[in-house]
């Protein structure tokens, strides 16, 4: 989606300021907001890129006025909607409908400390061609799709250089949609900075993205 | 995707009795935010209220909840990055191995870190980490980000002008340095192997960590000798 999330080279967005000794969370509902995030996930009705393009898709003006929290109370509450895991009625009272059925949490305590300290591989172990190779200069498609996609506007139709085969990965544009893993090579791409972005940049300057074979293409 | 600008609003003012206007002192607090960002009065009931209901719906467990935020708290931050470079700046076949693969090498010092990668920054090479699609950030070494690194300004900028973002964060590089850009879009997780400071020949691990910051892993700053330290 060409959302105002894929902020890369957008300007007038004023200077970074730096908050000194800035806490983990600034409030005690910003820790609670990301850990039902996490606990949620395991009930497996959306999964990482579902959840990353919840956020994209809330809406524009919305998404540049929110906090980061504040985003996610959004697009959770959503994403719960919408998968039936909660009404809006119950969501707007804070109380269960009446006759709703008390579940067991999907992750425990237990669960949750193995999950944080762990991480979650989105690596595959399957065989799948890789059709590219490194060192190959290769082009970014340019596409344009109104749903979820890890292929940054301003990296698309432009050139780069294959740096490193990553092995295969989970590929977030079908992930997201639960229209399956789609398991395929994730490339390390070079680029030039003045191929992004013209002379004004350095000519020994560069830019790094991981590529899914589905964004290339052969020059 | 169905959702409507109008569904989100009644998100917004729906829960717990949202006021529609928001008091003066919150507002004044709002435009004084230099990155525009709002944090409504009264999302923390809503979230309060949230968490309610869905614990009295067994959709999650508050010891959950409490667990997940106590390690990001008190557990897994950027000391645990700042351990790794110690060890990587007085041992160079660890160094080799951390930059070779960063998920072993931090795994022999007891850390898990699914598609983690360092990168080396020298006289001649800077490395800066951005995330511009959302937040993605190394958190099995640094824990979770700083605002700044999620705000619009960080993520559209460092891209198209990371010398500008640099400089204005105190970093000067050299003209014919090189910077390298690492947008973390996929899985893959970078940070910062930052230049181990002149005069520090003589420190240990312990003493070399304590002058390593999230930001010098980030690759938004450079590690200061002891004597400079702010």
């Amino acid at each position: 989606m060409n959302g105002v999330h894929d902020m890369g080279g957008q300007q007038n967005h004023g200077p970074v300021v730096v908050e000194k000794n800035e806490p983990v969370f600034h409030a005690p509902w910003e820790g609670r907001m990301y850990a039902m995030n996490t606990a949620l996930r395991a009930w497996r009705r959306w999964n990482i890129d579902g959840g990353r393009h919840g956020t994209e898709s809330v809406p524009a003006a919305d998404y540049l006025r929110m906090s980061y929290y504040a985003r996610w109370y959004a697009r959770t509450v959503e994403l719960m909607i919408r998968t039936g895991m909660v009404t809006r009625a119950e969501v707007d009272t804070g109380r269960p409908a009446q006759g709703s059925v008390r579940l067991v949490p999907a992750m425990t305590a237990v669960q949750a400390r193995a999950v944080v300290s762990n991480g979650v591989v989105y690596s595959r172990d399957v065989a799948v061609a890789a059709n590219f190779a490194v060192g190959q200069r290769v082009r970014m498609r340019n596409i344009h799709p109104t749903t979820h996609t890890r292929l940054p506007s301003y990296a698309r139709g432009k050139t780069g250089t294959v740096e490193r085969d990553n092995g295969v990965f989970v590929f977030p544009d079908t992930n997201a949609h639960l229209l399956g893993e789609k398991p395929q090579h994730l490339y390390l791409l070079r680029f030039a900075a003045r191929e992004l972005w013209g002379d004004a940049a350095k000519p020994q300057d560069s830019l790094y993205l991981n590529m899914w074979e589905d964004y290339l293409e052969r020059i | 995707m169905d959702t409507t600008r109008r569904s989100f609003l009644t998100t917004a003012v729906g829960a717990a009795g949202a006021a529609a206007v928001p008091p003066i002192a919150a507002q004044a607090a709002e435009a004084a935010h230099d990155d525009h960002q709002d944090i409504p009065p009264d999302v923390a009931l809503r979230v309060r209220s949230l968490e309610s209901l869905l614990v009295e719906k067994g959709l999650v467990d508050p010891a959950a909840l409490d667990a997940i935020v106590d390690a990001y708290e008190r557990q897994i931050g950027p000391h645990i990055g700042a351990r790794v470079i110690a060890r990587a700046w007085t041992d160079p076949a660890f160094k080799r191995r951390l930059l070779d693969n960063a998920e072993e090498a931090i795994a022999e010092m007891g850390y898990r870190g699914p598609h983690v990668f360092a990168v080396e920054n020298t006289p001649r090479v800077h490395n800066i980490i951005v995330c511009t699609l959302c937040s993605c950030y190394p958190t099995s070494v640094l824990g979770l980000p700083p605002v700044w690194y999620k705000s619009a300004p960080y993520r559209s900028r460092t891209v198209i002008d990371p010398r500008g973002v640099l400089s204005e964060l105190g970093v000067q590089l050299d003209d014919d340095c090189e910077v390298r850009v690492w947008d973390s879009n996929a899985e893959l997780r970078y940070f910062v192997l930052p230049e181990r400071p002149a005069g520090t020949e003589g420190l240990g691990e312990d003493a070399l960590a304590a002058l390593i910051t999230r930001d010098t892993m980030i690759g938004t700053a450079k590690v200061l000798p002891p004597a400079v330290r702010p």
